[in-house]
């Protein structure tokens, strides 16, 4: 078993990193300090701390105050509350002015578990990236994360960067160097492509290695970066191997899966599978018992991606 | 792909100019009359919304009085530095009021005059709704109710993380307080015991659908912000003493942000847009704004 490790620490502690060596950082929640790991630069720099109480929208326009100031705000709470309570104050204090303004949602996706419905963020990306001038960014583990969270912290203009709650599996080693914008080969391969991001790219790895075994030959990309999408990876993916799977914890609409399948109508066309959310609401459960209903799984992959190999060799 | 340099944004950088005693001389003051200027304010609102053919002339003539003492009289700022790090920042948290901000800051000199007839057309600054990347001198995109007081308190909590003693100004309607959002800004900025933060409630009583008694009581709105942590004023929002005398007790005020409640009437200055709800968001016609025009000489 590869080693697990978990995201929002990860994010807690590189926030801390960031606050020693950069005055400006200032760190924004909603009453969720313990559960997004804000607590940690909570407790290192208090006086430039604020948690707003249980009251989302208040916390994104104050963020935006503070950007139109000069300050570098990551605001934290549940990915279901921001994009989702406060899509407005989104648009409108931070958006259309392009301010500086990171939102770090964690608690993304099905994998939430027991909490339900009301807390599995599965449409969150869909709302973000409607956004124009956000950068969006997905990472599939503790590692990437850190990198992530050090990379919008340099970048001039709005960020959001989804994580999820459970311990993942490490899938790059402290060697990896995160690039905006850029997707990540992470395995090569030449009778279709798995484009995955988030916890679903530990679960491609796994279903490139179940197709070898099956005599099929499957690449697979990481794209950390949802928005702006890397289309020269996508384009080569389509160009090499014929066939794309797409694999998200999130909505079959406006996630992943539609963006590169935009990218891939305009300049490559090729047949495209989409493991994803159907167009539902998910339930109580344990986070891999909620994966398996909601087709998630590596053996979902493997199927998709027989799928289009089938689709590849009839057109 | 987007281009994130194609939008201009702001800068607010503290490399900006800073208040030396230099160009203090620079701060803008004037010494005119301050109901000589509301009456040319009044006069840019009604023309522009007028050749626009559309925009918000009753909200706008009910703030006039209260803008013209703050950029005339109460707040530092520089027109021809609009990033200027420790200018007072002014919030039109009720957006769609416009017009009203457009006027004030092309009388201030932060952009001719002249342009002002161009609101609401294609390619133009001026933006029905503020356009913090738009106008020089807009510190925020307003429009969706609700948003400016935490926007507000972002800024205040800002400049007093980096010692700047700037003051924070931001404008409400009266019916934008049915947005929840406005209560959760007003808990916090008094939690956060933000005293560089004053807000002022445009309250005409009027709302789109009516009066605000009728759609949606706000009563006893003087108390509320009292329970919720403020330092409460109430004054005549056309009266130009006491509003100067407000904005001045806010700055001596510690520990507690203090909110300006101006009793004010919708349409102000013409008569048949006074406490008209119909004047929220119309335009006066060519007939009418020959009328408004000629009742503002």
């Amino acid at each position: 078993m590869p080693e697990e490790a978990s995201m929002r620490d990860a994010y807690g502690e590189t926030l801390v990193e960031l606050g020693k060596a950069n005055p400006d950082i200032v760190v924004l929640d909603a009453d969720l300090c313990p559960s997004t790991m804000t607590k940690y630069f909570m407790k290192e720099f208090p006086e430039r701390s604020f948690d707003i109480g249980i009251a989302e929208q208040n916390m994104v326009s104050i963020a935006a105050g503070l950007a139109a100031s000069g300050k570098i705000p990551f605001a934290s709470t549940f990915a279901v509350f921001a994009p989702g309570r406060c899509f407005d104050q989104i648009r409108m204090s931070i958006a259309q002015p392009g301010l500086n303004v990171k939102l770090v949602a964690t608690h993304g996706g099905l994998s939430v578990g027991e909490d339900g419905t009301s807390h599995q963020a599965i449409e969150d990306l869909s709302l973000i990236c409607s956004l124009p001038g956000f950068t969006v960014i997905v990472p599939a583990d503790a590692i990437e994360t850190v990198q992530a969270v050090k990379a919008v912290a340099s970048h001039q203009g709005p960020c959001y960067i989804r994580l999820g709650r459970p311990k993942l599996p490490l899938v790059y080693t402290e060697d990896y160097r995160f690039e905006l914008g850029k997707a990540v080969m992470m395995r090569p391969g030449t009778d279709a492509t798995i484009i995955a991001m988030g916890i679903m790219v530990a679960t491609a790895i796994n279903a490139a290695t179940e197709l070898e075994r099956q005599g099929i030959n499957c690449q697979v990309l990481n794209m950390p970066t949802l928005k702006p999408i890397d289309e020269a990876a996508i384009i080569k993916a389509a160009d090499e191997t014929g066939a794309i799977v797409t694999a998200e914890e999130h909505m079959e609409h406006g996630g992943l899966g539609s963006t590169v399948a935009l990218v891939i109508a305009k300049h490559q066309p090729v047949p495209v599978e989409f493991v994803a959310v159907r167009d539902t609401y998910a339930k109580s459960g344990k986070p891999a018992e909620l994966l398996e209903r909601y087709g998630l799984t590596a053996k979902d992959i493997v199927n998709a991606v027989n799928k289009a190999i089938k689709r590849k060799l009839k057109s | 792909m987007y281009n994130i340099d194609a939008v201009e944004i702001p800068s607010d950088s503290k490399n900006a100019s800073s208040g030396t005693s230099a160009n203090n001389a620079e701060v803008f003051a004037s010494n005119e009359d301050l109901k000589a200027v509301a009456k040319r304010l009044r006069r840019h609102i009604v023309t522009m919304i007028g050749k626009a053919g559309s925009g918000h002339p009753g909200g706008s003539l009910s703030a006039v009085e209260i803008v013209t003492t703050l950029y005339w009289k109460v707040m530092r700022h520089k027109p021809a530095d609009p990033h200027w790090a420790d200018r007072d920042r002014f919030i039109l948290s009720k957006g769609h009021a416009a017009p009203m901000l457009y006027a004030v800051l092309a009388e201030c000199g932060y952009f001719p005059v002249s342009e002002l007839t161009t609101l609401r057309q294609i390619d133009s600054r001026l933006q029905g709704h503020t356009d913090r990347t738009a106008t020089p001198g807009v510190e925020m995109s307003s429009g969706s109710l609700g948003q400016g007081l935490s926007f507000s308190i972002g800024m205040a909590l800002a400049g007093r993380l980096d010692s700047q003693g700037y003051r924070v100004y931001v404008l409400l309607g009266d019916g934008e307080c049915d947005e929840g959002q406005v209560w959760e800004g007003a808990m916090a900025a008094a939690h956060y015991k933000l005293d560089n933060l004053t807000a002022i409630v445009d309250n005409n009583g009027l709302q789109i659908d009516g009066w605000n008694r009728d759609v949606m009581s706000l009563d006893p709105l003087g108390k509320k912000w009292e329970a919720f942590g403020w330092h409460v004023i109430e004054v005549d929002g056309h009266d130009f003493n006491q509003l100067l005398d407000a904005f001045e007790k806010a700055k001596t005020v510690k520990g507690q942000p203090t909110m300006i409640i101006a009793h004010t009437i919708k349409g102000k200055g013409v008569s048949f847009m006074e406490n008209v709800a119909g004047f929220h968001g119309k335009a006066p016609n060519k007939d009418e704004l020959e009328i408004a025009l000629k009742e503002l000489e």
